[in-house]
């Protein structure tokens, strides 16, 4: 068994509305030295170990974990314990 | 003319969708459960609105992955009518047949209220019966529908004039104010106002009533021609 760690991330030039609030609430806190807050996903999967495990990933996150269209994705794969 | 419904599990437009094509328009229409789609001998699709999968992880990324997907993408390039409203346009987004994605709303609200739209083409099967640049109002009721595209794509959109409605005031921060787009082919259209809700004066509008009109239209000439 794999472990895979997805971090799915808004793509640079796509607004942020909810990391725009987010950040907007830290200044309030007044944590003043915040200069950008971009909200994105992460995601565990875990899967049966297969050949090709990386390009099995890149086709799940490519056809639905992620839109291609606004978001960017990267991943570890690890040992599942 | 028959219209099929499709019916996804947290859809709560399609009662109204199916009123309009039923009642107020006077064609054939179904509510279709997805799981038992069988869409052959339908003339035209309908997805309605709604919050399809509780808009796990997107808005329409679930339903763009269940079965029926494929007879819709059958249908559309057998070149019958396609309108998704709403989480419909969502639904068609994710699945591919129209370009561009949808984020939430740029003030982060749901918003539900009457928009004035502009009618930017009235040569579609779906607006003959509007006039180029009219002004029509249609409510719109959603969280995420601030449409995205990159700036090649929407370059595209205008020279192809697939940008079929616009907000005469941009609601939710959409690029080009863009509020409903067609396929290159013309056949699919999403938009996120709900034409479906303004079919008789007594609701409000009617507006939305000569969007179904003119898919009936477009239907009943290619089929005298047919005959």
């Amino acid at each position: 068994m794999r472990k895979v760690k997805i971090h799915i991330t808004l793509k640079e030039g796509v607004l942020d509305p909810q990391g725009k609030a987010v950040q907007n609430s830290l200044k309030s806190l007044e944590y003043n030295n915040v200069q950008e807050v971009r909200v994105g996903k992460y995601m565990e999967v875990l899967v049966e170990d297969t050949e090709n495990i990386e390009a099995q990933i890149d086709q799940m996150c490519d056809q639905l974990l992620a839109n291609p269209v606004i978001e960017n994705y990267s991943y570890t794969i690890e040992e599942a314990v | 003319m028959k219209f099929a419904v499709i019916v996804f599990p947290g859809s709560n437009c399609d009662r109204d969708m199916y009123f309009a094509a039923k009642d107020q328009l006077g064609e054939e229409a179904d509510l279709v459960w997805y799981k038992e789609a069988n869409l052959a001998n339908y003339d035209a699709i309908l997805l309605p609105g709604g919050f399809s999968y509780g808009d796990y992880l997107r808005s329409g990324a679930i339903a763009s992955t269940s079965n029926v997907v494929e007879q819709i993408r059958q249908a559309a390039e057998a070149g019958k009518p396609v309108l998704g409203v709403c989480n419909g346009f969502q639904i068609l987004l994710e699945m591919g047949l129209l370009p561009g994605a949808m984020l939430p709303n740029e003030k982060l609200k749901f918003m539900c209220h009457y928009e004035t739209l502009n009618v930017e083409n009235a040569d579609t099967i779906f607006t003959k019966h509007y006039e180029q640049q009219e002004k029509i109002e249609i409510p719109i009721a959603h969280g995420d529908g601030n449409y995205f595209c990159d700036e090649e794509t929407l370059q595209q959109l205008r020279e192809n004039n697939q940008i079929v409605f616009t907000y005469e005031e941009n609601p939710n921060g959409s690029v080009g104010n863009i509020a409903g787009i067609v396929n290159e082919k013309g056949n699919v259209l999403g938009m996120m106002p709900h034409p479906e809700r303004a079919v008789e004066a007594l609701l409000g509008h009617d507006d939305g009533l000569r969007l179904f009109q003119s898919i009936l239209t477009n239907w009943r000439e290619q089929h005298a021609i047919n005959a």
